[in-house]
């Protein structure tokens, strides 16, 4: 007996939210790791935020905008809209992953490396840890993307969607606070 | 379907749930061997053994041991029954088999993030294996690994080299693959029961995987941190747990700042939690096994659920008592000794609700009951052990010795063992079609149970001696001289139960083709697992004796009884 999909769609929020509270988690406990790891520090150095932290992020917050756009045509059914929209916030979703290498390089040239002092070590993992999750996401998207070019995406058939849009905006927030975080802590 | 993805690539919760069993066993029995090498080194540590040196040429060369081997078995006998048994067999292993059973679901609900997830368990497995492989061999921090002399490389020891590096990298994965495993839990369990089965018509199995799943979720993810931490202060030359003015064999190190207690905090924060998911799918299984074979109801069984979240919930706010000789501030010390002792009030109500379950039911005094009664028994020695523990003031004279050495291995150790036992016997006819030996199985567990307690109560007067843990020789040491006896009595004992386990080994293999035929529900239970296909369920789990029934057992999915 296959379970109805009603059951199967309640049943990928489910997992989303679970997979989200670890994900919580392991940055709850990346900042506790930076809160104390700074209070107790004498040698803390400040992390000299390259500008392009605000390009990166108005990049991210448009692609979440699209993702947020295409959910909706797909929902009206309206699939041709759905895949210019869900192709460009992927494409964003692209952009905001080669910016962060170019933020990266900005700041090596600026004499910061994860050995040189502790506060840039935990800047290039808070980093680096969300674009892997990012990439993660990115890469549902295209999957996503294949699916609907292959018409098996509708109003019917919008589970995965709706779930990657739903981490896609997660990751936004969690990218905000983390500029948050840096930028009261670190910078 | 091919051989391969049936068997091997499986998505099959049931395949899936025999290979993380297996896995556990292979590892069970590694573990088994390295602490009857241990125990044999501590009582006869100047013997020649040619198995030494052909096992490990370069650490024990000439058959005798060197404290660095000793250490990194140690290490790995800590790490690989932590996690590769206590954690992969009473949740992944039975947790998978039987969750879906239970509920009246098809199969998980992400079957191939399932496979994923045993598949990164069998690859964290192999890794930690080849630590033994490589240049200086497996690592010697135990299974704690604490920084600094984690964190520093090969010039704290052979094995903390590149041994070291692949532990950190096994644990990270494993830690991968029970995160996968939790979520995949947590939403089965919610989201795919069957029409009828109300969250509190859950047996308490179901209910335990959920809160072990829970806490696996929260746990392992902040583990991820510390891993990650250690590996980037190992290979990326931060600073993040190693401090200024660090000077290891001679040598002075770069680094500066760094907190050696931050990785203390981050893993213990896991730590403490571990040992409820190591345990609390074992109150599921003895709850269970102990209602059938009292052919009387789980007493209590809204308090059990509590009583699991409470431990679960409390668990995470305790890790502290692990540091308190760490040099913890002495009131937080207080706070988390108040925490600690709180926990005794969930547990007090867990073991007061089996007894009472067991109370004038008609005892069926089979191999499963057996195991399940010796679990009530351990988790109430071991958990009394725990009360002195908690307290700071005792803790600063008890900490490092064998005390608790003997504590952790009675109520988590062997306990979970016993729950694991426990499973196997009562849910063998599921799986096999057929019963395991019950002589076998006696002899077994009476030689197991009195074996264990001969090995681990002992360790309680040893540390009361003052006996220190994680010496690899007590010889030289006038204040332990007295103690060798009882070292000599607790190496032969452990040798005997070792050797016991090879038994049940053969019954389990044997049986599977050899074994008495067991019925469709041998032990007239009321539970899912024994039933046909169960369209919808219309009672609890644990109906037994019903007054006007006319059989002394109602299935859930029974419609009239």
């Amino acid at each position: 007996m296959q379970p109805a999909s009603g059951v199967k769609r309640r049943a990928s929020y489910t997992g989303l939210y679970a997979f989200l509270a670890s994900v919580i988690m392991f940055f709850a406990g990346f900042s506790s790791a930076l809160v104390v790891r700074r209070a107790g520090a004498k040698d803390w150095k400040p992390v000299p935020m390259p500008d392009l932290i605000w390009m990166n992020t108005a990049v991210l917050a448009a692609s979440s905008v699209m993702a947020e756009k295409a959910r909706r045509d797909l929902r009206k059914g309206d699939r041709t809209r759905f895949n210019a929209a869900w192709a460009l916030a992927t494409l964003l979703g692209c952009l905001f992953l080669y910016l962060q290498v170019q933020l990266w390089y900005r700041l090596r040239d600026a004499g910061v490396y994860m050995e040189s002092n502790v506060s840039g070590a935990f800047f290039y993992l808070g980093t680096i840890a969300h674009a892997i999750h990012l990439a993660g996401g990115a890469a549902a998207m295209m999957y996503l993307s294949y699916r609907a070019v292959r018409l098996e995406l509708g109003p019917g058939r919008r589970t995965g969607v709706d779930v990657a849009t739903f981490y896609w905006h997660f990751l936004g927030v969690l990218w905000v606070y983390l500029v948050g975080l840096f930028w009261f802590l670190a910078a | 379907m091919s051989f391969l993805r049936r068997y091997v690539f499986s998505t099959d919760h049931k395949v899936i749930g025999i290979q993380y069993y297996l896995l556990a066993l292979f590892a069970v029995f590694v573990g088994i061997a390295f602490s009857v090498i241990m125990r044999f080194h501590l009582s006869y540590p100047e013997a020649k053994v040619r198995l030494f040196e052909w096992l490990w040429p370069a650490t024990a060369s000439g058959g005798v041991m060197t404290p660095e081997l000793y250490l990194s078995l140690m290490t790995m006998h800590g790490t690989i029954m932590v996690f590769f048994v206590l954690t992969t067999a009473p949740q992944s292993g039975f947790g998978n088999y039987f969750i879906p059973l239970q509920i009246g679901a098809e199969d998980m609900a992400f079957p191939v993030l399932n496979m994923l997830s045993f598949w990164t368990t069998l690859v964290a497995f192999l890794v930690l294996c080849a630590a033994f492989f490589v240049e200086g061999g497996a690592p010697l921090s135990g299974w704690t690994a604490y920084p600094p002399l984690s964190a520093v490389g090969s010039i704290a020891g052979p094995g903390q080299g590149l041994g070291q590096t692949l532990w950190v990298v096994s644990i990270a994965l494993f830690c991968a693959g029970s995160l996968m495993g939790a979520i995949n839990f947590i939403t089965t369990i919610l989201d795919l029961r069957v029409a009828g089965m109300s969250l509190m018509r859950m047996p308490l199995t179901v209910w335990s995987w959920f809160v072990a799943a829970l806490i696996s979720l929260f746990a392992f993810a902040v583990l991820i941190v510390g891993g990650v931490l250690l590996l980037l202060d190992r290979e990326a030359g931060t600073s993040f747990f190693l401090p200024a003015g660090l000077l290891i064999n001679d040598r002075l190190l770069p680094n500066d700042g760094g907190s050696p207690l931050l990785f203390q905090h981050l893993f213990w924060f896991f730590g403490h939690p571990e040992v409820y998911i190591v345990i609390v799918p074992g109150m599921g299984v003895v709850s269970t096994v102990l209602s059938v074979f009292s052919r009387k109801p789980v007493f209590g069984y809204k308090a059990m659920v509590i009583a699991m979240f409470s431990i679960g919930l409390l668990g995470f706010i305790v890790w502290g008592h692990h540091m308190f000789s760490s040099g913890l501030n002495p009131y937080s010390a207080i706070a988390f000794s108040v925490l600690t002792l709180a926990i005794g009030t969930p547990s007090a109500i867990k073991t007061f609700n089996w007894i009472a379950t067991i109370w004038g039911g008609q005892l069926r005094l089979n191999v499963a009951m057996l195991w399940a009664l010796g679990f009530v028994s351990l988790f109430v020695s071991g958990g009394i052990t725990g009360l002195y523990l908690g307290q700071p003031a005792l803790d600063s004279y008890f900490h490092d010795t064998y005390f608790v050495v003997g504590h952790f291995h009675l109520i988590m150790g062997v306990a979970a063992i016993f729950a694991i036992f426990a499973a196997t016997y009562y849910w063998y006819p599921k799986v096999t079609g057929r019963y395991l030996s019950e002589t076998i199985g006696r002899i077994h567990f009476y030689v197991t149970f009195l074996g264990v307690y001969g090995i681990f109560i002992p360790m309680h007067y040893a540390g009361l001696a003052g006996n220190p843990r994680r010496y690899a020789d007590f010889a030289q040491y006038d204040f332990l001289k007295d103690l060798t006896v009882l070292h000599k009595f607790i190496t032969h004992t452990a040798f005997t139960t070792a050797a016991v386990q090879l038994l049940f080994l053969f019954s389990l293999f044997w049986c599977v083709r050899r074994g008495r035929l067991a019925g469709e529900n041998p032990w007239q239970a009321t539970t899912l697992e024994w039933a046909h296909h169960p369209a919808a369920v219309h009672r609890g789990p644990y109906e037994y004796s019903v007054p006007g029934s006319r059989k002394d057992f109602v299935m859930q999915n029974e419609t009239a009884s």
